[in-house]
């Protein structure tokens, strides 16, 4: 006979019970042998039953709500394909932000994945290994669906098909590839500081959005479709970010000048990064959200400065350089895009110089700016190519040793100045563009000496060749295709084309 | 009449990436699990050594011993990428909640004999810990290995572990009247019973073992190999003796999940040690020297569940393992 049922536990018992329920102390080996790395770097825990559970999503809460989410974003896909869903987007110009998002970004969703399972493993508290399993698996399906999403494009476009070869080679994929090697090359805490709190909980907002609304403005459906579905993914990350912080600074006072140490280094290194982000929003979307300028103050001045002030009673504050930043927004986006139309030629995306329209509207949302250090420079560039005669910069540039941005962006406070840094290490001399790199690098020469630029390797022989031909072939990067400005490009050719046939069919 | 649906005819450039037509051999529509998993672990030009183990890259194929002239040889016969898996399991686990409606509905449960169900808690419900062990080398396999057809397969083998960790859970509170205690029963068990101690060492060396070819190979081919068989067939047709129906029902995910997953395991095996006679030697240690330890490790528990009949099952699921292994290409 069986006694009557119990009352049922509450959710908070019922899901530590499927979880850190089922997590033992090891005795026949060491739990530091069992889990080795998560105390080299000097975070003290003193107590891991305090870990307070994010979300609680039990495996089969897991597969249903997500297969869901599947079902519906490949229905999407489907239709988008069938009905040709690339000739509705605005302009083709549109299709490089997202050559920029498929060779820069999903091969970093990837390395997540792999981190993730790293933490999922290696973290000896059980509560945030199941978070960081979890988060593990939506990276591979970030990185999965954005493929699957982006692989429509690249029956019609140039630029995608060799995205993979290409983020482990090209210059300017060296930027957001060196970033997420540092984060994976950290210990556990370090990554959880980057990449959950600093990346995903303070400057989400500046990827996420301007590329989904980006998508969104310029009727890229399937874009959107995979940003939208995405969403609810990246709450969960949030919320374990910014627990991740908390956890740490409540667990021990010797702790936070290490997290500390390592907001400033991610925010500035986060903020360098998403350079790349400003310049897509300012000059690549034919149909603009914001200027990054705007996006800036929204996203990191107002809803960061909020975050901070909440986190100061831990005693952490505002990263270091965070006003510095604030200051660059409103020149990254026209210092990048100038780098890129001088190196078009290397470029696996179009450039093209802004119009008589785009400029006014740079004016007006940089009036502090555009009009005085940055439209003449466009101006001047477009006479010359009027007169045949378009600039090309043939001089490999020197790279920041930290970020690996060529070293284009200009002294704080002036703004006619290109700033330059530099320290020795071991003997050699290592050069930077900003203080905020310069700290980066003197905090851990050692791992930084190390780093893979592109220019050394082109100088030392190490990418195809000496000229330009031959490391566009070592980058698989048809010239003349992949590359240049999108005025004379096969893709601008096919899409003039479209038009063309579309306007026939209307009648 | 006929509708003319008036279209734009639009031809494609290319059919697939260039990455993924290399591999195909031409410019042919890829399939989805084809475009989402080839080459896209970054494979060169890292810029870091670990701080945690400078001894490789991040991603380094020398993490194992084992030598593949390609890592992307280890397709998934199940072609499964994100979307595929997870509406597949969403699907299988649908029937586990109807399952468990089921027994619910017409209290099941209560008809197991009172003995066979205190076996119940001191046999299945410590498995859950088990399940969390191989969770555990399942996400070391997927952080260390090489290669998306690897890592990827290995994620969603560490979310079904856990997902099989908690149908047990659940098993252990519908018997617990929706309390925890049996739980703790059962993880008293597995510290500190006698028939759990030989495997619950078992699995805590698996845990410290650092090439994650012989993980797979401990794991997913012999531990896994071994218990399933064991626990889900012999321990389970013993219940039906005691009026455990019920149990068989509730574990129909994981004789369903088994079945599936081997045939991922055997896949992975089999072109590994097809690969070269170094890898079927190790291969082949690994498998000898996991079998001979996990047999012994299995013994007190065989004895607590089927007494004398212990010796003849665990004769048995060791022999279809063997006979599995050879047809692997293993040498035993």
């Amino acid at each position: 006979m069986t006694p009557p049922r119990k009352k049922k536990m509450n959710l908070k018992q019922r899901y530590a019970l499927m979880t850190r329920g089922l997590d033992w102390e090891t005795s026949y080996q060491k739990m530091d042998d069992v889990f080795p790395y998560d105390t080299f770097e000097g975070i003290k825990i003193t107590d891991w039953s305090k870990w307070e559970d994010p979300f609680r999503l039990t495996m089969d809460a897991y597969w249903k709500y997500q297969g869901e989410k599947e079902r519906k974003l490949y229905a999407v896909l489907d239709s988008f394909a069938q009905n040709n869903g690339q000739l509705g987007i605005s302009d083709a110009r549109y299709v490089n932000a997202i050559k920029l998002f498929l060779t820069g970004v999903t091969p970093l969703e990837y390395q997540a994945h792999r981190h993730f399972a790293h933490l999922g493993r290696h973290i000896r508290g059980a509560g945030p290994r199941v978070a960081a399993q979890m988060q593990s698996l939506d990276e591979l399906r970030h990185a999965q669906t954005q493929i699957h999403t982006i692989s429509h494009y690249n029956k019609y476009f140039d630029g995608f098909a060799e995205f993979p070869h290409m983020h482990d080679r090209v210059w300017y994929l060296s930027v957001p590839k060196s970033f997420f090697d540092d984060a994976c090359t950290a210990g556990p805490f370090e990554f959880f500081t980057a990449i959950s709190f600093a990346f995903e909980y303070v400057l989400t907002n500046l990827l996420f959005v301007p590329f989904m609304s980006g998508a969104a403005y310029n009727g890229d459906l399937a874009t959107v479709t995979f940003g939208f579905s995405a969403q609810s993914d990246e709450a969960r990350h949030m919320t374990l970010g910014i627990e991740v912080i908390k956890f740490m600074l409540e667990q021990h006072p010797d702790n936070l000048p290490i997290v500390q140490k390592w907001v400033d280094k991610w925010f500035w290194r986060g903020h360098k990064m998403l350079g790349l982000v400003a310049m897509m929003m300012d000059y690549m979307l034919p149909k603009r959200i914001m200027s990054w300028k705007e996006a800036w103050e929204i996203y990191f001045t107002e809803a960061g400065g909020a975050l901070f002030e909440d986190l100061s009673r831990y005693g952490l504050r505002v990263p270091k350089y965070a006003d510095i930043a604030t200051e660059e927004a409103e020149h990254i986006s026209h210092q990048n895009w100038a780098i890129f139309y001088q190196y078009t030629q290397a470029a696996g995306f179009h450039t093209w110089l802004p119009t008589d329209e785009e400029m006014a509207w740079l004016s007006e949302k940089y009036p502090n700016t555009f009009d005085k250090y940055y439209r003449p420079r466009f101006e001047m560039w477009r006479e010359m190519e009027a007169k045949g005669e378009r600039f090309y910069n043939n001089a490999l540039p020197q790279l920041c040793q930290t970020c690996q941005i060529p070293m284009g962006y200009t002294e704080p406070g002036d703004p006619t100045k290109i700033g330059f840094r530099s320290t020795e290490y071991k003997g050699e001399r290592y050069h930077f563009c900003s203080d905020g790199c310069k700290d980066i690098f003197e905090n851990e020469p050692e791992k930084f000496a190390q780093a893979w630029l592109p220019v050394h390797q082109i100088f030392q022989g190490n990418c195809g060749g000496a000229d330009l031909g031959d490391v566009l072939k070592w980058y698989r990067m048809d010239n003349g295709t992949d590359n240049l400005d999108y005025s004379g490009s096969p893709d601008q050719q096919q899409w003039d084309a479209w038009q063309a046939a579309r306007k026939k069919v209307a009648g | 009449m006929s509708i003319d649906i008036k279209t734009m005819n639009v031809e494609p450039k290319r059919h697939t990436f260039a990455h993924v037509a290399r591999r195909l051999g031409s410019d042919a529509p890829a399939s989805r699990y084809e475009e989402g998993v080839y080459d896209l672990q970054a494979t060169t030009h890292f810029h870091y050594r670990p701080l945690w183990g400078p001894e490789h890259w991040h991603f380094d194929e020398g993490r194992t011993q084992i030598k593949m002239s390609d890592w992307y040889k280890f397709k998934d016969p199940r072609q499964y990428y994100y979307g595929t898996y997870t509406i597949a399991r969403a699907n299988m686990h649908q029937t586990t909640d109807r399952n468990f409606a089921f027994e619910e509905k017409r209290e099941m449960l209560a008809n197991i004999e009172p003995e066979w169900r205190q076996m119940i808690v001191n046999y299945l419900i410590p498995l859950r810990h088990y399940e969390w062990g191989a969770n555990m080398n399942a996400c070391s396999i997927s952080d260390a290995g090489y290669g998306t057809a690897i890592t990827s397969a290995a994620i969603f083998t560490a979310g079904d572990r856990l997902g099989i960790a908690q149908i047990l859970s659940r098993i252990g509170i519908s018997l617990g009247n929706g309390t925890g205690d049996l739980l703790d029963d059962a993880k008293a068990q597995w510290m500190d019973g006698e028939a759990w101690q030989g495997l619950r060492k078992s699995v805590e060396d698996s845990l410290v073992v650092k090439d994650w070819f012989e993980v797979l190979v401990a794991q997913f081919l012999v531990m896994d190999g071994l218990i399933y068989p064991l626990v889900y067939n012999h321990f389970d047709s013993e219940g039906q003796k005691h009026g455990a129906a019920a149990i068989s029902i509730l574990c129909e995910f994981m004789v369903d999940w088994n079945t599936e997953h081997n045939r991922w395991v055997d896949a992975v095996i089999k072109v590994a040690a097809k690969e070269s006679e170094e890898n079927q030697a190790l291969l082949s240690n690994w498998y000898g020297e996991w079998r001979d330890e996990i047999h012994k490790a299995l013994q007190p528990l065989a004895a607590m569940v089927l007494g004398d009949g212990a010796d003849s099952a665990l004769a048995d699921v060791k022999e279809q393992l063997d006979k599995r292994a050879g047809k692997l290409g293993l040498n035993l």
